[in-house]
């Protein structure tokens, strides 16, 4: 049964022996991982790490808070929260107890398009954790005793991350400005007179629609190899049933035909700021190698050493900060966004317009073919030193195989990046630097009363 | 900034960051051999070779930091003006250098210590080391990156004095240690920051980095005769001797009071902290694993019980230990919706109160200790991980060994002894409470300490 076991390793010495000379166009693969399908349709990852006697699993599921149903919002973070209160056979956080004595550390997170729970331990313990990470995937229970007070401390969550905070409170505006239509516009969270309303029956019924072991990846990574692994996950997630999974499809984002602007003033602010943000594609969505082709672009208008903080905060001296992101690992559209903060006493009106100059500059005159290799190389060694932390890979896996990419395609990531070239990151940038599909946010403060 | 929807949400958000960086390890188990060394001119490392990945991560530090400071904030304004230029490179061309070869150098400023952190490719080591000792011996200080990075501490600061989070710890220091330098923020102030000079940055360089004072940790692809070499190059330029550090023994303000800094927002946001324990105190270990029952755990501790599980109160609340070179203090945090912060406060009063009466159980105590030996290895889940535990381990005069003694330190600990020190430990009168936010039916008892 072994040779299921489907492995993209390369000649690993090779390759390693290749990234000492690390030429920006090498054929390297990145976690040289080993991947197989359990029957029930259940996908597994498994990348080795031998630096110390512990692993890291993880389960991911292929969905988050974009397909939740309308007026639930919150529903798939809230759920996640509840995914601790215990199953037919395990008391309300039995499973975290058993974690804690046997050294582990544990946590769950939530996306627009994932949700996964993780635990490190060390590496005798991978089959314990695998028994019940795979009992609460099939058997959670949950009564109005445990899910009400779960839904005060979501709710205080929500006070800590966003309502204390003016500017994750205009950033939650601005998302739902830039998606007119699609759900990646409501908050993770969920808004607050929503969230307010969900009971155990929503939770339920989300955990039944979407938790079954074919829409649920495993990840381990560590001090283990897809030979010990199989074995379990055979054991455990291989007895889980396979359900009928509804379609993942969210609604289209409409054609845009207007930039807007959304500020907020508030004397809570303590650095005023201002981001121009764009509707990007991620990579599942992006046509050739748009995608690989902005992150190129990132990587020359950001950091220290970028356009951005060279100009705007060097030479003009007007900006405290200013940079750019994109992130494409999404499952559907993303944003690509500049920003910008003064230095004390900085005038912003001044400094949207010196931003937008450069945005402007960008499109006139292009990109150097010195300044695409750079940001290359930068990228190809950044894979060298994702390499590094145990639980990276699982990571990185996780997000990309929830977001409709493949094995493959992490792997074949630093080929990509190298592939870019001037004319692909101008040809990128042009499709998506558009005044209409943009959405300006504005921080702004002012004095105390 | 509107990167917050791309960020996952966890169950909770671990206060990682607050737990001390005292380096609890354990686990014999760990196939991890470290190495200690001379090199050629008599600097000292630490080294854990690893040759799995093409690359190093050496962690560095200097003990002193903001405690020994002349102006506050000049250490934080050193960390962050070291890489900005240095012999022939200025401030681009030595940022270039450091981007176009993929190498991360940083410094940073503790209360006890000034950092460093370099990670690089082994392609690239040789340039990445001269990088440091260019930063650590020939540092320029232009006016330009001056400028520009003291605007940037400016801002910074601007939007503290914002953070509801950063004025409730920020207060309780000043409140904890009102005539020490551990009270001032390490960040200094805005007129603090405003009056350092070059010369001010000069004088900590020459008064305060010297190889006394340096503990050396690395971990990656290089062998100690190669690495030696490096070293000799980098930090064989530094004094040979400093001064001694001169920073007083310090007893905590431990006669409690409540002092609310009112602050229009939803949620109230609660700091905390009375009188603690040090590193080398005998008891450290015992106070250590009692903390964890009370408020350690993330999904169990006793404070978690009670706060976030069985009442909904907090998505987050924790409480540590927090040893200082010449302090010690035990905190606790947490933050609730105004009309029910007082509830949630009188809880951790109560269970603080518990935990001095009667200490933990026998079974608390054998599951804090499974957790806590059993957890060690995953401390040691990356190069850089490895190599800032080496250097905390030499701060903290820990001894070669302590990778394989500390669970014994830990196992060691008797219900007997747990109760006793949880008597000592715990005292809910002494503590400091700092609440930011519209707190009902909370008063104050105690005067905002002035000057943070």
């Amino acid at each position: 049964m072994l040779g299921r076991i489907r492995t993209v390793k390369t000649a690993v010495a090779v390759a390693s022996a290749l990234l000492l000379a690390a030429p920006a166009n090498l054929s390297a693969q990145v976690f040289e991982p080993e991947t197989f399908t359990l029957d029930n349709g259940m996908e597994v990852v498994v990348v080795s790490n031998h630096r110390a006697p512990i692993v890291s699993h993880m389960v991911w599921y292929k969905v988050g808070a974009a397909d939740e149903p309308e007026g639930k919002s919150g529903i798939a973070h809230f759920l996640e929260h509840l995914m601790f209160k215990g199953t037919k056979t395990m008391k309300p956080g039995e499973f975290s107890e058993i974690i804690a004595l046997n050294g582990g550390r544990e946590n769950a997170f939530t996306s627009q398009d994932f949700t996964g729970y993780y635990q490190t331990v060390s590496k005798d313990r991978l089959e314990l954790m695998m028994k019940h990470e795979a009992d609460r995937m099939a058997n959670l229970v949950l009564t109005d005793d445990v899910v009400l007070p779960e839904r005060d401390v979501i709710l205080e969550e929500r006070r800590s991350r966003t309502d204390n905070n003016p500017g994750a409170q205009l950033g939650e505006m601005v998302n739902a400005t830039l998606y007119l239509h699609h759900p990646y516009g409501t908050p993770v969270i969920g808004w607050e007179n929503e969230m307010r309303e969900l009971d155990t029956e929503d939770a339920l019924a989300f955990y039944e629609r979407w938790y079954a072991p074919n829409n649920a990846i495993l990840i381990v990574s560590g001090d283990v190899s897809a030979e010990e692994v199989w074995p379990l996950a055979e054991k455990y997630y291989g007895a889980l049933e396979a359900r009928p999974m509804p379609p993942r499809e969210r609604v289209g984002e409409p054609r845009q035909w207007a930039p807007r602007r959304v500020e907020l003033t508030s004397a809570k602010v303590g650095q005023p700021s201002i981001s121009i943000n764009y509707f990007a594609p991620g990579y599942r969505v992006a046509e050739g190698n748009e995608a690989y082709a902005l992150q190129v672009l990132a990587e020359i208008m950001g950091g220290s050493t970028g356009r951005l903080y060279r100009e705007l905060v060097i030479e003009q001296g007007i900006a405290a900060s200013a940079g750019n992101y994109y992130s494409p690992t999404s499952y559907d559209g993303t944003d690509y966004t500049f920003w910008i903060s003064p230095v004390p006493g900085g005038d912003l009106d001044e400094l949207e317009a010196a931003l937008r100059t450069e945005i402007d500059k960008l499109l006139a005159d292009g990109v150097t073919d010195e300044e695409v290799e750079g940001a290359k190389q930068r990228l190809v060694d950044a894979a060298v030193f994702a390499r590094d932390e145990v639980s990276t890979a699982a990571q990185v896996f996780g997000r990309a195989l929830t977001a409709g990419q493949s094995v493959e395609d992490v792997e074949d990531w630093p080929n990509r990046i190298a592939k870019v070239t001037s004319a692909d990151v101008m040809a990128a940038a042009k499709e998506i630097i558009l005044p209409e599909a943009s959405v300006t946010g504005v921080l702004n403060t002012e004095p105390s009363s | 900034m509107a990167s917050i929807k791309r960020r996952p949400f966890p169950k909770l958000l671990v206060a990682l960051a607050l737990v001390p960086a005292l380096l609890v390890l354990a686990r014999p188990a760990a196939a991890i051999e470290v190495q200690r060394f001379t090199s050629p001119r008599g600097i000292e490392a630490w080294l854990v070779q690893d040759t799995s990945n093409p690359i190093l991560s050496l962690r560095f530090a200097l003990r002193g930091g903001a405690a020994v400071e002349a102006k506050p904030g000049l250490a934080n304004m050193l960390s962050a003006l070291l890489d900005e230029g240095a012999g022939d490179y200025d401030s681009q061309a030595f940022q270039s250098a450091l981007a176009d070869n993929s190498i991360s150098l940083s410094f940073s400023a503790g209360a006890d210590s000034f950092s460093g952190s370099l990670s690089t490719l082994s392609r690239n080591q040789d340039l990445a080391f001269e990088l440091m000792r260019l930063a650590l011996t020939e540092p320029r200080f232009d006016e330009e990156p001056v400028e520009r990075i003291r605007n940037q501490l400016l801002v910074s600061l601007a939007r503290q004095e914002q953070d509801p989070d950063t004025l409730a710890w920020r207060t309780l220091r000043a409140a904890l240690f009102p005539d020490h330098p551990y009270g001032r923020p390490t960040s200094g102030t805005p007129e603090s920051v405003a009056a350092i000079t070059v010369d001010d940055l000069r004088g900590y360089l020459a008064d305060e980095i010297a190889q006394d004072r340096l503990f050396i940790g690395v971990s990656g692809d290089i062998d100690a005769e190669t690495l030696g070499a490096l070293l000799d190059k980098t930090f064989g330029g530094l004094p040979a001797e400093s001064g001694a550090i001169e920073v007083a023994d310090v007893t905590p303000h431990g006669e409690g009071g409540v002092m609310v800094i009112a602050r229009e927002q939803p949620q109230s946001v609660v700091a905390m902290g009375q009188p603690g324990i040090l590193r080398d105190d005998p008891d450290y270990y015992t106070a250590y694993t009692v903390n964890y029952v009370l408020g350690g755990g993330g999904f169990q501790s006793r404070l978690y019980d009670e706060v976030r599980e069985k009442r909904g109160l907090a998505y987050s609340v924790y409480s540590y230990l927090n040893p200082l070179d010449h302090a010690g203090i035990v905190v606790a945090g947490t933050a609730t919706a105004n009309p029910r912060v007082s509830e949630s406060l009188g809880l951790i009063l109560d269970e603080w109160r518990r935990m001095a009466e009667e200490g933990p159980t026998e079974e608390e105590l054998a599951d804090a200790k499974t957790y806590l030996t059993g957890s060690f290895p995953l401390r040691l889940s990356s190069t850089g991980k490895i190599a800032g535990m080496l250097v905390g381990m030499q701060l903290e005069g820990l001894g070669i060994d302590y990778l394989d003694k500390r669970n014994s330190y830990i196992e060691a600990v008797t219900l007997e002894d747990a109760k006793r020190v949880a008597g000592e430990l715990y005292r809910p009168e002494a503590l400091s409470v700092v609440v930011v936010g519209q707190p009902e039916g909370i008063e104050a008892t105690r005067e905002l300490p002035g000057a943070i």
